[in-house]
């Protein structure tokens, strides 16, 4: 009982936090500065990570489905399969979980240690509201560089397939057939949806590590704690997410 | 709303009294604070003293707007703490006793974000602002450095520096000279008074040091347990007879102090 009651309250505490974060959205001119800096750490600087596992994921997926589909004589449709799973799931999906080990956890202890070394407390007698000065910025710049490391991500994904496609020899796709077979289906409607996926699970990770951080009460164990609670709980929330908006979007 | 950028300017500006009546404070079942009520005068430096576990920061939190009271109430001429708009209308400040710091930010940039935060000024008359908090405390050197290249007693002042860039009615200080060694802890006590004489702030000082409390405080409030036992003068507090009381304005050391002895045969 006591942890179901946590759970709603965590989830009263961010739909409040979220809240009171657009509200100061008027003020947003004077922060630009630093969702430009959000944007650097959490986008620019997980690029290359994200880059690294795109490539074999799409790699992976090429060589899976060459060996199945062989067996359907279907293999014309690699770059179908490769195409569609990374734009509509595993592009967003792998992409937020990125985000949830390297930017989430970074930004809960951050903000978990400015709450227990009472940067917080001295940011509220100031009078600048936290939602502001520490939540804004970082929820603005993930509905900013979540949709561009997407993107990034499912490119590379893709070329990932390909060269698997044309060098493995026993799949007997080239690039050439792969591509054709990969533009052939998809639509922009599925590249939308799949980019809305990726702003709704950037955008509740971010707000879930802020709300988590700010939440702390106690010592650096604490910090610890925070850190573990925020992936965890992304992890499972996005997870859940995902199959209710596939389902909204079908 | 364009507020003005230099002490001089707020010379308009009044020092604040502030009013706790009947003020409760209970953490799950821990009662810390025990209707306490005390009323401070607009200008005056007031020392909160009490051993440890009193209730004195806790206290301080409340006056500063930063926890809700289970009982009672805490008004800053008049007007509740916990609002913004009172916070903003006084300026109020306070001193952490670790600092609180921005460790992201430099030195300088930690004084400047107030004013910056809040644009009361163009960025120039903000560096003098900043610049001129530094000279006050001796920190014209630092400015570039980090929180985390400073000493204890760099932090302490610098936060102090802080405060005073936002020109504050109210100044209240947690513990500003805890892990200091003496002769910072009287340099400290001395930039408290000064600030004081020089911008008729009114200040709250929560303290175990009994010299700070008795040579700059103009009244001194012991709390103990949570309960308010007596807020006198300095010259008044030597005569309190209260046995709890002496005791921890007089702390002896007696080896032959039974809880002393027992540690021994331990």
């Amino acid at each position: 009982m006591k942890q179901f009651n946590s759970v709603f309250e965590g989830l009263g505490s961010a739909v409040t936090l979220a809240y009171r974060s657009f509200a100061s959205l008027p003020n947003a001119p004077r922060i630009i500065k630093r969702v430009v800096e959000q944007a650097y750490l959490g986008g620019y600087s997980t690029l290359p990570i994200v880059s690294i596992l795109s490539f074999f994921i799409g790699a992976v997926l090429a060589l899976q489905s060459g060996i199945s589909l062989q067996n359907f004589g279907a293999k014309q449709l690699i770059g179908t399969l490769v195409g569609e799973s990374l734009v509509r799931e595993l592009g967003p999906l792998m992409v937020s979980i990125l985000l949830a080990g390297r930017v989430a956890s970074a930004t809960t202890a951050e903000l978990a240690s400015m709450k227990v070394y009472q940067e917080v407390d001295a940011l509220v007698t100031m009078n600048i509201p936290p939602e502001r000065f520490l939540v804004l910025p970082r929820l603005l710049a993930v509905l900013v560089y979540m949709p561009i490391l997407t993107i990034v991500g499912i490119v590379i994904g893709w070329f990932g397939g390909a060269v698997v496609c044309e060098y493995v020899s026993f799949i007997g796709v080239d690039a050439e057939q792969y591509f054709h077979s990969l533009t052939q289906f998809l639509t922009i409607t599925k590249v939308i949806d799949g980019l809305i996926k990726s702003e709704i699970f950037g955008f509740t990770i971010i707000l879930i590590a802020c709300n988590t951080g700010l939440r702390t009460k106690g010592g650096p164990r604490e910090i610890g704690y925070a850190v573990t609670r925020s992936v965890v709980l992304s992890l499972i929330t996005i997870l859940i997410l995902d199959y209710f908006i596939t389902k909204a979007l079908a | 709303m364009n507020k003005p950028c230099s002490t001089q300017d707020r010379s308009d500006r009044s020092p604040v009294g502030v009013e706790v009546s009947g003020l409760s404070k209970k953490y799950g079942n821990q009662t810390v604070l025990r209707n306490v009520s005390l009323s401070i005068v607009p200008g005056e430096i007031f020392v909160i003293m009490g051993p440890s576990g009193s209730g004195k920061s806790v206290l301080l939190r409340q006056i500063a707007g930063l926890d809700t009271p289970t009982a009672g109430t805490v008004r800053i001429n008049g007007l509740d703490p916990m609002n913004p708009e009172t916070r903003d209308r006084f300026a109020l400040a306070l001193v952490f006793q670790a600092g609180a710091l921005f460790n992201s930010l430099s030195v300088y940039d930690n004084l400047a974000l107030y004013p910056l935060e809040h644009r009361l000024c163009p960025k120039k008359d903000i560096r003098d602002r900043v610049m001129r908090a530094l000279k006050i405390l001796s920190l014209e050197n630092a400015a570039k450095k980090f929180p985390s290249e400073l000493s204890g007693g760099m932090k302490k002042r610098v936060a102090i520096a802080r405060a005073l860039v936002m020109e504050p009615q109210l100044l209240l200080y947690d513990e500003p000279t805890s892990e200091l060694d003496p002769v910072m802890s009287a340099t400290i006590s001395e930039i408290i008074a000064t600030l004081k004489n020089e911008f008729q702030v009114t200040t709250i000082v929560v303290s175990h040091d009994r010299d700070l409390a008795l040579t700059i405080g103009d009244r001194v409030a012991i709390l103990m347990k949570g309960e308010l036992r007596t807020v006198s003068t300095a010259a008044e507090l030597r005569q309190v007879t209260d046995p709890e009381v002496v005791d921890f304005l007089n702390p002896k050391i007696d080896l032959k102090n039974p809880r002393y002895q027992k540690l021994e045969a331990l």
